[in-house]
């Protein structure tokens, strides 16, 4: 077999650059190419943030002003540009929904490590997989054209928040926000046809004696990820696609005066919105299991709890959409089944806390790079899901509702859970992705700096949130200094953590150790784990047999 | 040692059309917005053609793969799946259509709709003229797909293949050509009114897709005449049936809830 790999390494020489990068049908380079877009998206939309924390450290405007934005507080008038905010928050929150966190779960990880989970030689529509990616790359395009196009208020972009609600979006003038719908239809349809190829993959191409209930939890959580991407996402077209009617031809689904209604737009995104928040967090879940297990030395517990509370989680994601929409005058009794709904999903999630738990229970636990990250998702994504269970009462939600609560909460579900994902995912694959390894200590420090940062900066927006600061304001009163300086700086430090971040990559990508162990954290219960760092071009060209993979005891 | 396979799945060639349907797509679509601001739609048909193209090109190639036996066994089973679920998108992508007619007719607007379905200033078709026609036009379709089908599976009846083929075709376009006609005598416009907003929107997507789905009979039949498809293997012309029977499914739907319920 060490023959086969130093072919395949050879083979991949013979390719040129456009044919490899521009042309593949390989899934594991297009993860690759997932992987580096998404994180290109990922470092425009933190510069967005980072500079509305600036803004927001003291109160009064200092940075963005009329006469012109600046880096730097100086003593000149300074007349408030809130469409520049406005334009700074929907920007941040469409490219972090659909063009970062998506395309690095389950584009990136999820093409490069799904198919390999499951002993398949690629995906089942490999060609297929290759315009995902690019149309992906045209919607990332698009949406930063609609940041950089003529919009409202005679200012360059749009400044409607990302979910696009109408009236907002559908009077907002300008190209940007068409612009902005089109972005929105292009990634959907990238992500669609990426799920349909997942979905494929994962019910046609499994390892010979592979069934359902052997699958790894990774594969299994890009699986349901690729079903409510399926489902979801092309209801979100049909509404966006409404938008863009009623903003270019005059239809009026969300013009009460043609007898539409704004509601119906709020109800439809949000019956896409919450699947999308298991769309980004599920695949998390898959790859916490395998770090968890990893460095505890055992077998993930509850394996088969685990994958049907995913398959649960996935379906009560459809049924509790209106939990987002309490105050839009629902009725009683519509309130109450949504905040029933809501709570009912704590169980499934408490499954999988709860296993994880039993899962380094009695372990011999080590903490290298990704298992911190493990600990910091569990520890962070509890402390979010908590929230989540006090936001849905629709009572407590009456005194939350657009607030800085709302937005402490979701980040630490969404910034801090997935994204801690994201970088679990990246420092456990990383050897094997690349053939070299991090620096342990940068790792470590990297995951320090980030998750002191992180809380620094979300943990003081619950305080904010009490005391009834609104989110998605340039300004505020004097009353909520304390806690938004606090919490800038914490941004700061988180963004320091990230800049170190590509530093290290770029500086173990060039001069990492080698690493040629395929095992290298000593975990062998996965079929990665037998290809060498990294994998040849063409993996699984013999088919594994069971005995590579099925290292568990029966379920 | 590098490419012995001994798997049957299909490993590809690279391709260029994804990339270049990627990039036609962002020119069209960016065309489209520069159109819709009065800027001509140049760049927008510059990127038609070049989608128009990569797909005329990109399923060239599958059919090619097809003849020279790469489509094995379980490839065409995950081509089937494929298909399925690409078809289980698009209903969800109607739901939200339907989600937005059902909404306007259980619960009317007081503005405008004064709080009735149909809005009172809005006249509507009589479902049992035209639109029952083109229930059965669509009906009578979809029997002759089918029959093509069976023609096609239990005895290789090439003769039968084409008669239903052609039959279901031209069927198709007779609907588009009647659908066209209904919305010219419409007394309702598109902008302005909601009742005309779900009418057009839901309608017009199903008429977009009977005409996707007649083109993909047609390509079907011109295949049948290339001497495609055996009675064992002939995923483009079982892909193309399921297609137009969802079309049909989409207007049974329509009819039965935008003409006779909601008209």
């Amino acid at each position: 077999m060490a023959d086969s790999a130093i072919h395949g390494h050879e083979h991949e020489d013979n390719r040129g650059f456009f044919t490899r990068w521009f042309m593949s049908t390989n899934h594991k380079d297009i993860g690759v190419l997932y992987l580096v877009v998404g994180g290109l998206a990922g470092f425009i939309s933190v510069t967005f943030t980072v500079y509305m924390r600036l803004e927001l450290m003291e109160p009064g405007v200092q940075y963005m002003c009329l006469e012109g934005a600046r880096l730097l507080a100086s003593a000149e008038e300074c007349t408030p540009n809130g469409h520049l905010w406005n334009v700074l928050i929907t920007g941040h929150g469409i490219l972090m929904m659909f063009f970062v966190v998506i395309p690095a779960l389950f584009g990136g990880f999820g093409n490069y490590f799904m198919p390999l989970h499951i002993g398949a030689p690629d995906m089942a529509f490999p060609r297929l997989n290759n315009l995902s990616f690019w149309l992906y790359v045209a919607g990332t395009s698009l949406a930063v054209a609609s940041v950089m196009a003529p919009g409202g208020n005679d200012q360059l972009g749009s400044g409607v928040g990302w979910v696009l609600y109408p009236p907002l979006s559908t009077t907002e003038g300008g190209m940007s926000m068409d612009l902005a719908i089109f972005a929105v239809h292009v990634s959907g349809a990238s992500s669609i046809l990426g799920a349909i190829n997942i979905i494929t993959t994962f019910l046609n191409m499994r390892a010979p004696g592979m069934t359902l209930h052997k699958v790894p939890l990774f594969a299994w959580s890009i699986f349901v990820t690729a079903w409510l991407i399926l489902l979801a996402l092309p209801v979100l077209a049909g509404a966006i696609t409404m938008l863009l009617t009623d903003r270019n031809f005059g239809t009026t689904f969300f013009d009460p005066s043609g007898g539409g209604d704004p509601i119906l737009y709020q109800h439809i995104l949000w019956f896409f919105g919450h699947p999308e928040v298991y769309i980004v967090i599920v695949p998390a879940f898959g790859i916490i299991s395998h770090v968890i297990s990893t460095f505890s030395r055992k077998p993930i517990f509850g394996y088969l709890p685990m994958v049907y509370a995913m398959v649960a989680i996935g379906g009560l994601g459809f049924v509790v959409w209106a939990h987002h929409m309490y105050t839009v005058g629902m009725s009683l009794t519509q309130q109450s089944y949504f905040m029933l709904a809501t709570m009912v999903i704590a169980v499934p999630t408490g499954v999988k806390i709860f296993s994880w738990i039993a899962t380094m229970w009695g372990g011999s636990v080590t903490f290298e790079t990704p298992m911190l990250w493990a600990f910091g998702f569990l520890f962070l994504f509890t402390v979010g899901g908590v929230t989540g269970i006090v936001l849905s009462q629709a009572g407590v939600d009456r005194v939350y509702h657009d607030t800085y609560y709302v937005v402490a909460h979701f980040h630490y579900v969404m910034s801090l859970g997935a994204v801690f994902g994201i970088f679990a995912g990246i420092y456990y694959w990383f050897t094997k992705m690349t053939g070299r390894a991090y620096p342990e200590w940068a790792g470590k420090l990297h995951f320090w700096t980030f998750f002191i940062g992180a809380n620094i900066t979300f943990f003081p927006q619950h305080f904010l949130g009490r005391q009834g600061m609104p989110r998605r304001y340039i300004d505020y009163p004097e009353a909520f200094a304390t806690w938004n300086y606090v919490s800038s700086i914490g941004a700061f430090i988180s963004f320091a953590s990230f800049l170190f971040f590509i530093g290290m990559i770029a500086y173990s990508l060039k001069f990492g150790r080698k690493v040629t162990t395929p095992a290298y954290w000593g975990d062998e219960q996965t079929l990665e784990w037998t290809l060498p760092n990294p994998p040849p071009e063409h993996t699984f060209e013999i088919l594994p047999t069971q005995d590579q993979w099925d290292k568990q005891p029966h379920h | 040692m590098a490419h012995v396979k001994n798997h049957d799945y299909h490993i590809l060639n690279p391709s260029v059309w994804p990339f270049i349907g990627a990039v036609s797509g962002f020119a069209m679509l960016f065309g489209a917005v520069l159109w819709m601001h009065d800027n001509g739609p140049w760049l927008f048909f510059i990127g038609l053609a070049g989608v128009l193209y990569t797909m005329f090109s990109w399923w060239s190639d599958v059919v090619e793969e097809s003849m020279v036996g790469d489509h094995t066994p379980v490839v065409r089973i995950g081509l089937r799946y494929g298909f399925i679920f690409f078809i289980m998108s698009e209903v969800m992508f109607f739901a939200a259509w339907f989600w937005s007619f059902f909404k306007h007719a259980m619960y009317p607007m007081a503005t405008f709709s004064e709080g009735q379905w149909p809005p009172p200033s809005i006249e509507t078709f009589d479902p049992w003229h035209l639109p029952l026609i083109n229930t059965l036009i669509l009906l009578c379709s979809g029997a002759a797909a089918t029959w093509a089908h069976h023609a096609l599976v239990h005895d290789n009846n090439r003769r039968d293949l084409k008669m239903g083929l052609i039959i279901a075709i031209v069927l198709g376009l007779v609907f588009t050509v009647f659908q066209a006609y209904e919305y010219m005598h419409a007394s309702f416009g598109f902008a302005g009114n909601i009742y005309g907003a779900n009418f057009f929107m839901a309608t017009g997507f199903h008429g977009a897709h009977v005409i996707i789905g007649t083109i993909f009979l047609f390509i079907c039949l011109l295949r049948v005449y290339r001497g495609h498809f055996t009675p064992e293997k002939h995923i483009g012309f079982e892909a193309a049936a399921w297609y137009w029977h969802f079309v049909d499914v989409v207007w049974l739907f329509l009819f039965a809830a935008v003409y006779i319920w909601g008209g």
